[in-house]
């Protein structure tokens, strides 16, 4: 009798759990539109932690609102660190929003991945053609997302520190040369000054590495992998000029130049002249200009022999392919194309606006202005990161071998294994095709 | 069981009318009760266990167009073929090797300690089971600042060796990394597993210390004769629990070091975490979790064997 019952239990507890699962399973396949309904369009950001990008995104909202009547959309904020995740596991669900946006180097992931959908922005007051080319996302011909800005990388220092010790203060006709640079370290380290002269951000992590450092291996002329038809790494992402490269990030921490791993601030240390110079981005080039005044130089990267490069591609907005009401979400993202709100977004955030137009009415940005070259910068240096559904895969491994190089591994070594990887996720996912 | 079973027989018919009644109502109650635990325990553990086995078998992605395809051992023989995973599994095995005694001895010895009957020991209870109610992340968080090259811990070796030893940059140094990373997990984890030993000492008879005392037996003689039998039960607990917890090492790895530097502290759950999330390769973590599950399972099992009743 015991028994009985409780096997009894035991079955008809498990028949109901699988009832439920299977029934909520159905109810998952069943709805494969989302992110509206009846005319409100709901709008996913990263920017829940960063109120003043967040309060520019409120009022270009606002204002669609104020336009028309046939739309109404509406605004989830996320943290930035819960983003992505929130993203991958809403498609999983299906309950993707119509809009949102979507760091620049995964647009090819996720369009890949069928969450995106390509966009028609043709009516916008702004053609697209006026925007800094690493600021429109394209995968395979179509047009998936653009932002309203761009960040640049480039090095900080103070003018009277190279003065004192004799380093030349490059331009962007003339930047420094390899042989340049390694002396200037060189001096400064000698100086006694500076435990480390040079600081590169080391201690940060995730995408800063790749963001920072892979723009300098293909200044060696390396890269992340053979850009024709993102087919494979193996003699790119290992070959020789990438190992150069790596040879020569690791010497910067064996002769001393660079710490191996920096402190929690990069750019406080530099501030408080813990470093003579600083590899940073361009959102800190206003703070710097505060606190130095003129005595702040604002330095092209570096050419290590085939030009000097920066990474492009920030934050950009998209629209998702499960859309229920694309002609609404379209009409925002059209809408959104004004002058007005490249400004906005560029004066809120500190960051490069991504049309002239914009610039212009960019106090510090605008031609002529101290902050302009960094625009010059992303106009000229930028090289967007490889633009292939495996980009996130890539990433991480650069990041792995980077660390590790750092650490003390053998280049080659460090990159071979990094090519191997990344080639054989490309066989594993048939390269990625459709 | 059959003299239970024997026993209920005989109640039943004493008092048949209106037991019949009665118990079905009590087990309809019992079932309410526990329906939602079960129901849980299905959709969030069994569930996900089922799935994870099968997805071990398929090219499953985190973000795919496609559909996953079985493919077979595929991930597998990647695995096998993974120098990292070699690394994660001596690493994990280098951890709970160092940690299951250090960690189990260190509790005795606290517990021994807070077991004496002097003023004061509550309060050292409370200090000792302090870390244990402190989040991981959190010490694990402020014992990075602690080991910097100008941490703390450098600071004191200094001062203590009148600056004779510079300390290294723990973390960042492969020599030094999974040490510092033991130090700090036992260290945290020690209080839980006072408390168990302790739980343990105080189901001793008070009457074999005594009847030990009056024999004349030495201290480490009522020790080996009184104490450690006694404590048979709470061994093989504090044994199986802290090994489990050893091979799933994973929070401290994320916050700390991310496996690194030179692989000298990636683990089996991190590389799995790592794989199956940062690079969106859900099968292969899958397998790597389907492995980890059999080895977890095969020391348990040891584990069993050796510390069962010998009758």
């Amino acid at each position: 009798m015991v028994f009985r019952t409780r096997r009894l239990a035991c079955a008809s507890v498990t028949a109901l759990a699988a009832t439920a699962l299977v029934a909520g399973c159905a109810s998952g396949d069943g709805g494969s539109t989302s992110g509206a309904s009846g005319n409100t369009l709901t709008l996913w950001t990263h920017n829940a932690g960063n109120s003043a990008e967040l309060d520019v995104v409120k009022k270009i909202i606002k204002d669609f609102n104020g336009s028309q009547d046939t739309y109404e959309v509406k605004l989830q904020a996320f943290p930035q660190n819960d983003y992505n995740s929130s993203v991958v596991a809403a498609a999983s669900a299906r309950k993707l929003p119509c809009l949102l946006d979507v760091d620049g180097p995964n647009v090819a992931n996720w369009a890949w991945g069928g969450y995106l959908a390509p966009i028609d922005v043709s009516g916008g007051e702004v053609p697209l053609s006026d925007q800094l080319a690493s600021t429109v996302a394209r995968y395979q011909d179509k047009v998936y997302a653009y932002g309203f800005y761009d960040v640049a990388l480039t090095f900080f220092a103070r003018r009277s520190v190279l003065n004192e010790y004799g380093i030349r203060i490059p331009s962007m006709a003339e930047p420094w040369t390899k042989d340049e640079f390694d002396a200037a370290l060189a001096e400064l380290k000698k100086s006694g000054t500076f435990e480390y002269p040079l600081e590169m951000g080391t201690g940060g992590s995730g995408e800063w590495w790749s963001y920072a450092y892979s723009p300098q291996m293909q200044s060696f002329g390396g890269d992340l992998i053979d850009r024709d038809g993102y087919r494979t790494a193996s003699g790119t992402f290992d070959g020789k000029d990438s190992v150069a490269w790596a040879t020569w990030f690791r010497s910067l921490v064996s002769n001393g130049y660079m710490a191996k791993k920096s402190g929690a601030d990069p750019n406080k240390d530099f501030l408080a002249g813990k470093s003579a110079i600083q590899w940073d981005g361009s959102w800190n080039a206003a703070k710097n200009a505060d606190k130095l005044g003129d005595d702040l130089a604002i330095i092209p990267p570096v050419d290590f022999g085939d030009g000097p490069k920066i990474g492009g591609a920030s934050w950009q907005w998209a629209m998702s392919s499960s859309c229920s009401d694309k002609d609404g979400a379209q009409a925002w993202l059209t809408f959104a194309r004004q002058t007005k709100y490249f400004v906005d977004y560029a004066k809120a955030t500190g960051t490069l606006p991504a049309t002239q137009a914009a610039a212009r009415q960019v106090d510090g940005y605008q031609p002529g202005g101290k902050f302009n070259e960094l625009v010059e910068y992303a106009r000229t240096f930028a090289v967007v990161r490889p633009v292939t559904p495996a980009y996130p895969y890539i990433s991480t491994e650069f990041e792995k071998a980077a660390q590790d190089i750092l650490a003390g591994a053998d280049p080659e070594n460090a990159l071979g294994q990094g090519a191997k990887d990344i080639d054989n996720n490309l066989r594993t996912n048939n390269h990625y095709a459709g | 069981m059959t003299t239970m079973i024997a026993a209920l027989g005989r109640l039943r018919t004493v008092r048949r009318t209106r037991t019949t009644h009665t118990r079905r109502r009590e087990s309809l109650t019992a079932l309410g009760m526990a329906a939602p635990a079960v129901v849980l325990l299905i959709v969030f553990l069994a569930v996900p266990v089922v799935l994870a086995f099968a997805l071990a078998f398929t090219d499953a992605r985190l973000i795919s167009p496609t559909p996953a395809r079985f493919v077979g051992l595929r991930n597998f023989t990647l695995l096998f073929q993974d120098p990292v995973f070699y690394k994660s599994l001596r690493n994990t095995a280098y951890f709970a090797a160092i940690v299951v005694p250090l960690q189990a001895g260190l509790a005795l010895a606290l517990a021994l300690l807070v077991n004496a009957k002097v003023r004061g020991v509550i309060f050292f209870r409370t200090v000792y089971f302090l870390p244990v109610v402190t989040s991981m992340v959190v010490v694990s968080l402020l014992w990075t600042f602690l080991y910097r090259k100008d941490g703390l811990v450098n600071h004191v070796i200094s001062t203590l060796t009148l600056g004779h030893v510079q300390g290294p940059d723990w973390l960042g140094d492969p020599r030094t990394a999974m040490p510092a990373i033991i130090l700090m997990s036992v260290w945290q984890g020690v209080g839980f597993h006072m408390i168990i030993w302790l739980a343990g000492l105080q189901t001793i008879p008070a009457e074999l210390y005594e009847a030990a005392d009056l024999d004349g037996a030495t201290r480490r003689h009522r020790f080996r004769h009184v104490t450690w039998p006694g404590l048979r039960a709470t061994r093989t607990f504090v044994l199986v629990t802290i090994t489990i917890a050893a091979f799933s090492l994973f929070t401290q790895i994320r916050v700390m070091t991310q496996g690194g530097p030179l692989d000298s502290t990636t683990t089996v759950v991190h590389q799995a975490v790592h794989t199956g999330y940062d690079q969106q390769q859900t099968a292969y973590a899958a397998a790597m979790s389907l492995i980890f599950f059999v080895l977890v399972l095969t020391v348990s099992l040891v584990q069993r064997f050796l510390t069962r009743e010998k009758d």
